[in-house]
Parts: structure tokens; C-alpha cells; sequence
């Protein structure tokens, strides 16, 4: 496998949807690629950084202050009738 | 190095039930629907609009249109799919009204493979988000995710983010797969070259560079 198939195949492999050949062909590149490896582990934890962040999270009084906002406006137009929005 | 693992929403059967009772004009069901899904729907839209207010107006308008238009949901799709696709379309509205100088489109010019190609190949150091405080770090994500495309930044929202599959996002952004993967892999690939400003090893002693 070349670094440009590799790359090619970065998402699938970390998205765990390779199959068996494939990957066994990529980790056989990353096993003595260390520019691939080095870009297969950061993109890997860019990945679980963001995924586990706590960016933008919701704040509870913002969260209760939208729902009742949310549920108040759907029942105005609840008695208003059946109509396109 | 094994997959990465995604997290997932509750359980499709339960979600089913509180929008047959929705569509029965239960709105106690369709309040536990925006309980289940605003947290989803305010971040993905502050990550496309960047601005916490339009990120609100979003939610709301998400929401409320989706109660509005809930008879016309075909159940053969996930209702968090069908909400999200509503989320995003407002989010991208705001977005336009908002910056109307430059383009806003999911389906912008992909340029050719050269820009995914690792330019900066420099190792991270092991646990580099604990060189931050909490702060620090939100706001290295939050200003590196910023310089990404629209189109980039919330195909990687939807699936790494969020936990959407790929099929998933295809739909809710009514993209095809091959175009989520491609510009998936954009996305990780760029945002992976900017944190190495941040996370990069300070010291060098090997001369890999």
C-alpha cells in the first residue's frame, strides 16, 4: 500500500468499516510508515477531542427557558389550525 | 490503533412511540422529543453558526417547525435524522443572512485531492489537551473548527461529533455518501493540521521533521 492509498482509506479504517484485507494492508503500511502512523493517531485523536469536549454545551436555565418557549409557540399554533410554517 | 467509537442516541423503538403519540397531538410526547434532542440541536447549529444566539433562534425555530410539519414525517426515516436535516437547513439561513458576502452551500467546490495531503506531519505529545485548561481548550476547538468551511464543518459535526452514521448524514444534509466521506476526510485532515499548532511536541531530538 502507498501513503496516497492510505490516506484514501484513513476514514474507513477509523470508522471501523475496512475490510479484513484492506486493513491488514493498511496496518502493515502503518507498521513502518511513521508519517502515516503520525497522521492515522492525530486525525484519530482530533477526532475524540472534539467528540469529548464540552463545546457549547447547553446551560440547564438556557435549556428550560427554550423548551417552555418551544412548547408555548407550538400550542399557539396548535389553536391557530393546521398550517404551513 | 482500532475504530473510533460513536455515540449514539436512545433507543429508535422509544423515539417511534413519542412521535406516534406527537402526530396524535400529544404534546407532552413531543416535549420529551425536545428534551431528548435540543442539547444535539443547539450544538450543531452553534458549531454552523458559530453565535450563540442564532444557535438559540435555531433550536426553537427547529423545533417548532418540525411540530408543525410532524404529519408530513414519513416514519421510514430516524425523526432525529428528518429534525436534524431541519436544524441544519435553518442554521445554514442564519449563517447566510448573517455573512451574506460569502458563499454558504453544503455543496461548495471541492478542490482537488493536493489540499488533503498531510503538508505538516510533526507527532503531537501524548495527552496534548492536558497541556490546557478546560477554557483554553474549548476555545483552540472552537476557533480551529471556525476556519473550516461550512460544508466541512458540518459534515464532521454530524458524524464525529454527534455520532450520525455515514448513511445518516448523507441523508440529513441529502448528500451523497461518497461526497460525506470525501468531505469527512477534508475536514479531519484540516482540522488535524491546525490543532498541530497547538498540540505539536515542543521538544525536538530526532530530526524527523
Amino acid at each position: 500500500m502507498k501513503c496516497s492509498e492510505f490516506l484514501h482509506e484513513l476514514t474507513n479504517y477509523l470508522d471501523g468499516v475496512l475490510d479484513e484485507k484492506t486493513k491488514v494492508e493498511l496496518e502493515n503500511h502503518l507498521s513502518w510508515c511513521h508519517n502515516c502512523y503520525v497522521v492515522c493517531d492525530t486525525t484519530k485523536k482530533t477526532i475524540e477531542i472534539y467528540r469529548d469536549s464540552q463545546l457549547y454545551e447547553l446551560p440547564e436555565d438556557l435549556r428550560s427557558r427554550l423548551r417552555s418557549a418551544i412548547m408555548t409557540k407550538c400550542q399557539q399554533q396548535k389553536k391557530r389550525g393546521p398550517q404551513s410554517v | 490503533m482500532g475504530a473510533i467509537q460513536n455515540k449514539l442516541a436512545g433507543p429508535v423503538s422509544e423515539e417511534l412511540t413519542l412521535v406516534q403519540a406527537a402526530k396524535q397531538g400529544d404534546d407532552s410526547a413531543f416535549e420529551q422529543l425536545v428534551r431528548r434532542y435540543d442539547r444535539n440541536v443547539f450544538r450543531i447549529a452553534q458549531h454552523i453558526t458559530q453565535n450563540r444566539e442564532d444557535a438559540e433562534d435555531v433550536v426553537q425555530e427547529a423545533f417548532l417547525k418540525a411540530y408543525g410539519n410532524l404529519a408530513q414525517f414519513q416514519e421510514q426515516s430516524k425523526f432525529y435524522t428528518w429534525l436534524v436535516r431541519i436544524a441544519v437547513n435553518e442554521a445554514l439561513m442564519k449563517l447566510r443572512r448573517r455573512k451574506p458576502e460569502r458563499t454558504v452551500s453544503l455543496d461548495e467546490e471541492i478542490k482537488t485531492e493536493d489540499d488533503s495531503l498531510p503538508r505538516e506531519i510533526a507527532d503531537w505529545s501524548p495527552n496534548p489537551e492536558q497541556q490546557y485548561t478546560q477554557a483554553e481548550l474549548r476555545e483552540i476547538l472552537s476557533k480551529t473548527i471556525q476556519g473550516l468551511p461550512p460544508g466541512f464543518r458540518t459534515v464532521f459535526v454530524l458524524r464525529d461529533v454527534e455520532g450520525l452514521s455515514t448513511e445518516e448524514t448523507a441523508a440529513a444534509l441529502e448528500l451523497s455518501v461518497p461526497a460525506v466521506k470525501s468531505r469527512l476526510l477534508r475536514a479531519r485532515l484540516q482540522l488535524r493540521e491546525r490543532l498541530g499548532k497547538y498540540f505539536q511536541k515542543r521538544e525536538s531530538g530526532d530530526g524527523n521533521q
